[in-house]
């Protein structure tokens, strides 16, 4: 929803073009290196790193603003959410947040960013053009994924250690519904019909599929993989494909991307990816998926229509989030 | 000695309902100082927060008994290693604490309830009387005696005793008691994660040095065990005989300096020297005076142990965060084993939406029970003794070193099997009955 700026004209090109390989289209994504405190900027055509640059301590979560101009980074370790430019890389501003801001998350007007502050059980709303904190959410122990619903009407945060995917309204800023899901739940994503949110369970080993109209679980996908053992499976990202028709799931320590079939919630296939596999993000296309793997130093990028991976970029340090901006 | 605890928050910018529970708590907090009651928090409630607390009617209540034994313990070496007073309250603390922040969108509360003594009998009747009073949960350090006495005494009620304190393996093996778990890891899972690590290090050959103490010979038979049975030798035992004198005294390094070289001499060839000293009362003159030039690993040096306040993995940041935002210290094995004592009792009330004994006890023993605990994986309860399966982390002095089990030790179940006595050794009966 948030690559939806110049999309329309790069399926134009796509078509005009007729191209062959899936990485025919040059955008940049963007990884946080959790260790060496900067993010790696890197040509989706090209496939290597063209630029690094330095922020704040501890970047973490990472997101383009709607119009695209701005990366907005979670800089753990300083409080802060810090503003880039995002085609020059300039630091723009620092916006404030709760202690050690995790993920976040823009409402899709564009404006407020929702931070999950996992140390203060807490969601902070911040009005970006003001810089300003509009109000604070109460939710479980430490606070994490973070789910807009496309109509941006609900805001779902899980806790980590409360083990709750926390229903909140964007109106009145309070929760109006908790789901218990498996245990350390890290990532909350709706599909684009607003149909499904999925929510990750790392120590679970599970995703929880629920439906947003009624919170109702309708659905938990296990992994299974042989010669891995069960407690090494800790699924974490969650990317769903546009056309809703599968789930991208990053297994941690597992080393493996599963892709799941929305509508039965099987596993069809494994892929294997980088080592402790966390945070996953589509080019605007949906073509090609990455994966920030925070142990091997690297990203591995798939190519969603083949199921296949297709290439390691080194990154720095413990590579953490990745946003891909439409250009 | 009773001590309550109930959930607090705090918020930059707090809402209205915050204000109100903020309020309410610091109306609590004041009853509480002002009564030095030994009431449950509950009670306080009632007299003292009638407004707040009636919007919470329906608030379930579950209280935790946590009972510790005073024991006379000589003190360790090191200025750093000098125990506080509240080593494990306050990890049991945060568990309630944890356990509140859930609770609210539970409705359920949970209270600690503090008994402490010197003489067990007294304990036992104290905590038999708190049982008898509708409580099932009792977390306990106390003397593996006194762990015994206390499960025999409550056995047939209602009650659920959680082991935080005590490493011994026979409360979980020809000791062990259907309604005892276990969040301590035992002295054999400390012996084989560190030994795995040696092993994987291939140093192999172990000069052994034990203490004249109980717990030191304890420790010192899981070595010989563990080193059985990973693949390593011990080429040379010796056991330091001291007198337990002063622990400090002005100057003392110099004798030290003279005696530990001399007390080391002439062993055969060995990689490490693993030391049995649970008290901490002479291993840590070893490192850096032995007569060969050798690392030390054990009780002092390398150490196998639950927790470390240097442990950012897994989460663990924010937990350490909160614990000394609470306390005002680092977290310690023994707050870490209480933490998660309180929040086994936690996660079932959640999952079971009850604070009911025959709705949570049954659940914690089943195979579906699982705690998240800031590990990097899920920790279950063995279903043949009651202990938690948990990796074992090894650390240097200041940081971690690794966490075993070490790749390549395999099971055919779950690699933390391979920590502890395994499903066809025990020696527990009586757990599955």
């Amino acid at each position: 929803m948030r690559f939806k700026v110049g999309f329309a004209w790069m399926l134009g090109v796509c078509a005009a073009f007729t191209v062959s390989t899936p990485s025919a289209l040059a955008y940049t994504a963007f990884v946080t290196n959790e260790k060496d405190n900067t993010v790696s900027v890197i040509d989706t055509e090209k496939l290597e790193v063209i630029n690094t640059f330095k922020v704040g301590h501890r970047p973490r979560g990472i997101i383009l603003s709607k119009d695209a101009k701005w990366l907005i980074i979670c800089a753990s370790d300083d409080n802060l959410i810090q503003v880039y430019d995002a085609r020059t890389h300039k630091f723009i501003r620092s916006l404030p947040s709760g202690p050690d801001p995790e993920l976040l998350i823009l409402h899709p007007s564009g404006n407020p960013l929702y931070v999950a502050n996992e140390d203060d059980n807490l969601v902070t709303v911040v009005d970006i053009e003001q810089g300003k904190i509009l109000t604070d959410i109460p939710v479980g122990v430490e606070p994490e994924g973070m789910g807009m619903s496309p109509d941006g009407k609900v805001l779902v945060n899980t806790s980590e250690t409360t083990n709750m995917a926390h229903f909140i309204s964007t109106e009145t800023h309070k929760t109006f519904d908790n789901v218990l899901v498996d245990s350390r739940p890290r990532v909350a994503i709706f599909n684009k019909a607003g149909t499904q949110l999925w929510v990750s369970s790392e120590i679970g080993g599970t995703v929880t599929v629920i439906n947003p109209a009624d919170r109702k679980v309708i659905g938990k996908v296990s992994f299974k993989i042989p010669g891995i053992n069960k407690e090494a499976i800790q699924p974490v990202g969650v990317r769903i494909t546009k056309d809703g028709k599968k789930a991208f799931v990053a297994l941690g320590p597992a080393n493996r991307v599963a892709i799941v079939n929305t509508e039965t919630f099987e596993v069809e296939k494994y892929l294997l990816v980088g080592q402790r596999v966390w945070q996953l993000g589509f080019t605007p296309d949906g073509k090609l998926l990455f994966t920030t793997n925070g142990t091997s130093n690297d990203v591995s990028v798939i190519d969603v229509e083949r199921e296949k991976v297709i290439k390691s970029i080194r990154t720095g340090r413990y590579p953490w989030g990745v946003a891909v901006a439409p250009f | 000695m009773a001590i309550t605890i109930a959930a607090n928050k705090t918020s930059a910018a707090p809402s209205q309902r915050m204000i109100r529970w903020g309020l309410a708590l610091a109306v609590l907090v004041a009853a509480f100082w002002l009564t030095g009651s030994t009431r449950s928090i509950a009670e306080d409630a009632a007299g003292a927060g009638k407004e707040t607390v009636a919007s919470k009617k329906d608030m379930l209540t579950i209280p935790l008994i946590l009972a510790r034994e005073k024991r006379d313990k000589p003190l360790p070496l090191s200025l750093l290693d000098l125990p506080p007073d509240d080593d494990g309250i306050a990890g049991a603390k945060l568990g309630i604490k944890d356990n509140n922040t859930t609770g609210q969108f539970m409705n359920q509360k949970f209270i600690l309830d503090v008994v402490e003594d010197s003489d067990p009998d007294n304990l036992i009747k104290e905590v038999v009387a708190k049982v008898d009073g509708g409580a099932h949960f009792i977390l306990t350090d106390v003397a593996p005696e006194t762990l015994l006495k206390l499960a025999d005494t409550i056995g047939g009620k209602e009650a659920l005793l959680i082991n935080y304190g005590a490493a011994d393996d026979s409360l979980r093996e020809e000791n062990c008691r259907p309604h005892v778990m276990h969040t301590a890891p035992t002295r054999a899972m400390l012996a084989d994660a560190l030994a795995q690590y040696l092993v994987w290090k291939k140093w192999r050959r172990w000069f052994l040095v034990l203490g004249p103490n109980e717990d030191d010979k304890l420790f010192a038979n899981d070595l010989r065990r563990a080193a059985k049975r990973f693949g390593a030798k011990i080429v040379e035992e010796r056991v330091f005989k001291y007198e337990t004198g002063n622990r400090r005294a002005d100057g003392g390094f110099e004798q030290i300096q003279q005696q530990i070289p001399t007390f080391t001499q002439d062993a055969p060839d060995y990689d490490v020297l693993v030391v049995a000293d649970e008290g901490n009362l002479f291993g840590d003159y070893l490192p850096y005076r032995t007569w060969d030039p050798r690392p030390v690993a054990g009780t002092a040096g390398l150490i196998a142990t639950s927790w470390h306040p240097a442990i950012e993995a897994w989460g663990g940041t924010q937990f350490q965060n909160r614990f000394k935002r609470l306390v005002n210290r680092n977290m310690r094995p023994l707050d870490y084993n209480a933490w998660m004592a309180a929040r086994i009792i936690g996660e079932a009330a959640t999952r079971k939406n009850s604070g009911e004994f025959a709705d949570l006890a049954p659940f914690i023993k089943s195979p579906e029970f699982t705690l998240s605990a800031f590990k990097g994986v899920r920790l279950t309860l063995r279903d043949w003794n009651g202990q938690l399966r948990q990796p074992v982390p090894i650390f240097s002095p200041k940081l971690l070193v690794s966490v075993s089990p070490q790749p390549g030790f395999l099971h055919q179940f779950t690699e933390l099997d391979t920590l502890g006595v395994d499903k066809p050794e025990t020696k527990c009966k009586a757990y599955t009955q």
